[in-house]
């Protein structure tokens, strides 16, 4: 397992801690370990290293004046409350979340319920994908007949997409 | 109050009924949903809550399951009707501070309650009676699919439903089942239980959920995990818990009746010769009197016809509960010499203790010796 922090070297160090009922997790190597004074559990936060909004060291460099660009909520701000402003700050504050995320959670993609409406959307996203890859072939391989077919293919999907 | 009946009659969950009521009292599931193209309502200023408000509410009361239901703005409820919710669990206390730009839709008989911008745009959850994970997961995941037919739930293929907090961020759903376990507590292996349970990444809490304490020796157990497992899966698992929670609960039961049936009997008589008797009491100290007294129910130290008056106490004697009758607000003192009366009143009808009828549980131990 990869240090979580410099994420270069073997982690040795694993931690869990308890904040406010919750679990977290974080993998550490030696050397990362001690930067963070890791051995004194009494100044030290997790969710604080994990975000890089510790008073210490800035793990995304820069991140915490980000703000999203939808809802103008910031980092600092989620250090307040431990919640988000809108679903774009997934984005917005994907890779200092990713971490957090792994640490809560079993993984870190979602497995379960997907919308029947977004289902449907994904799944013709595949296919569109699909076709267009064909396509491609079909045109390097010099085989225009093929390639009128699976063009005319796409052109239904997109007809079906638009209504 | 556009529906009166609503805070006079308990819900279809209270009634003590369902599989293995004696050690389960509920189960209960929950979704957080939120719309993609609104802030969440902690970060929404309150124009932008009214109008996600307008936009939730009429979908949420058009459900066929919410036909008949009970719909309120939060401004228009009383403090002291909140508060009457959020002892029968169908509102969060974090929702009964709300004020304008909030709502909570629920049906009639008390078994699923949706609430609008609490701390996501829509909180909907369902509340059976005993042991029904599963048959409630499913009563909730219809709902859910009825409204993301009308409404744009923030999803993200990678990442799941997106919420406010990231830890129920995937599902967005917290399973959870109210247990009673005066067995274990009193045998002293309640904390062994409780690490165990933890260990495999479930949370217990007590009786108001996170951060409260366990009176009355109610535990709540949940998931904790929403992100890289499927609902069915997270269901199952707590439903296997709690079965082998269960079973703990009956070998306790079963134990002390063998090895310390004189500590029980002393446990039960002094409940039911405290709460006949005494004048003034916490809602603290009455749940976990009542506790004692279910116990003795369930152990057939009182008949078995007593034991919806039991159910009823418990919830009875909660402050706002205790307060519906009354005009005005009470003060504290006022209001735990009320609950001793209330008590005193519903118990003059009980037998006393049979401390020679005990015998094992009605709902049937397992049986190992036989092997």
């Amino acid at each position: 397992m990869v240090c979580d922090v410099c994420k270069t070297n073997q982690s040795t160090v694993f931690l869990t801690q308890i904040v406010d009922g919750k679990m977290q997790k974080v993998n550490l190597c030696e050397s990362c370990s001690k930067e963070k004074g890791v051995t004194d559990p009494t100044g030290f936060a997790l969710a604080d290293l994990l975000l890089g909004l510790g008073n210490a060291q800035d793990i995304e460099k820069g991140s915490s004046s980000q703000k999203c660009p939808v809802c103008g909520f910031s980092q600092a701000d989620f250090k307040k409350t431990g919640r988000l402003g809108c679903a774009h700050c997934y984005e917005t504050f994907g890779e200092s979340l990713a971490s957090l995320l792994k640490a809560m959670h079993k993984g870190t993609s979602h497995v379960g319920k997907v919308p029947a409406r977004i289902l449907r959307t994904l799944q013709t996203d595949a296919k569109m994908k699909d076709l267009e890859r064909n396509l491609e072939n079909a045109v390097r391989a010099e085989d225009y007949e093929s390639a009128a077919v699976i063009r005319d293919q796409i052109r239904q999907l997109e007809t079906k997409l638009q209504s | 109050m556009k529906t009166p009946g609503l805070f006079s009659t308990s819900g279809e969950w209270l009634k003590g009924e369902g599989p293995y009521h004696q050690i389960v009292i509920s189960s209960r599931v929950r979704f957080a949903r939120n719309l993609k193209n609104h802030s969440f309502p902690g970060w929404a200023k309150k124009a932008e809550r009214l109008q996600i408000l307008e936009e939730i509410k009429p979908v949420v009361e058009a459900l066929p399951e919410m036909q008949d239901s009970f719909s309120e703005y939060l401004q228009d409820l009383s403090a002291l009707e909140k508060q009457v919710l959020v002892e029968r669990h169908l509102i969060s206390r974090e929702h009964a501070a709300k004020g304008a730009g909030s709502a909570v839709v629920m049906n009639r008989k008390q078994t699923l309650s949706i609430m609008v911008n609490e701390e996501d745009h829509l909180r909907m959850q369902a509340l059976r009676p005993g042991l029904q994970l599963k048959q409630t997961f499913k009563m909730l995941d219809k709902v859910d699919s009825a409204l993301e037919g009308k409404l744009d739930f923030a999803f993200d293929p990678n990442l799941g439903f997106l919420t406010a907090c990231p830890t129920n961020v995937g599902t967005g759903m917290r399973a959870s089942a109210m247990v009673h376990l005066p067995a274990l507590v009193l045998s002293e292996q309640i904390n062994q239980v409780i690490q165990a349970v933890n260990k495999i990444g479930l949370a217990v809490r007590g009786l108001y959920g996170e951060g409260t304490e366990a009176m009355g020796n109610l535990f709540q157990v949940s998931n904790q995990i929403t992100l890289g497992e499927k609902e069915d899966e997270i269901v199952g698992r707590l439903n296997k818990v709690i079965e082998q929670v269960i079973e703990h609960e009956q070998n306790a039961r079963h134990l002390l009746l063998q090895k310390k049936i004189g500590a029980l009997r002393d446990q039960v008589g002094r409940g039911y010769g405290i709460l006949t008797h005494a004048h003034s009491m916490t809602s603290k100290e009455a749940l976990n009197l009542l506790s004692f007294i279910k116990l003795g129910v369930d152990l057939s130290f009182f008949p078995e016809s007593c034991a919806a008056a039991v159910d009823e106490l418990f919830i009875e004697t909660q402050p706002a509960h205790l307060q519906k009758g009354s005009q005005q607000k009470l003060a504290a003192e006022e209001r735990d010499s009320l609950r001793a009366g209330i008590i005193r009143e519903k118990l003059k009808s009980f037998p006393k203790p049979d401390i020679d009828a005990a015998r094992p549980e009605r709902d049937g131990p397992k049986e190992k010796d036989d092997e």
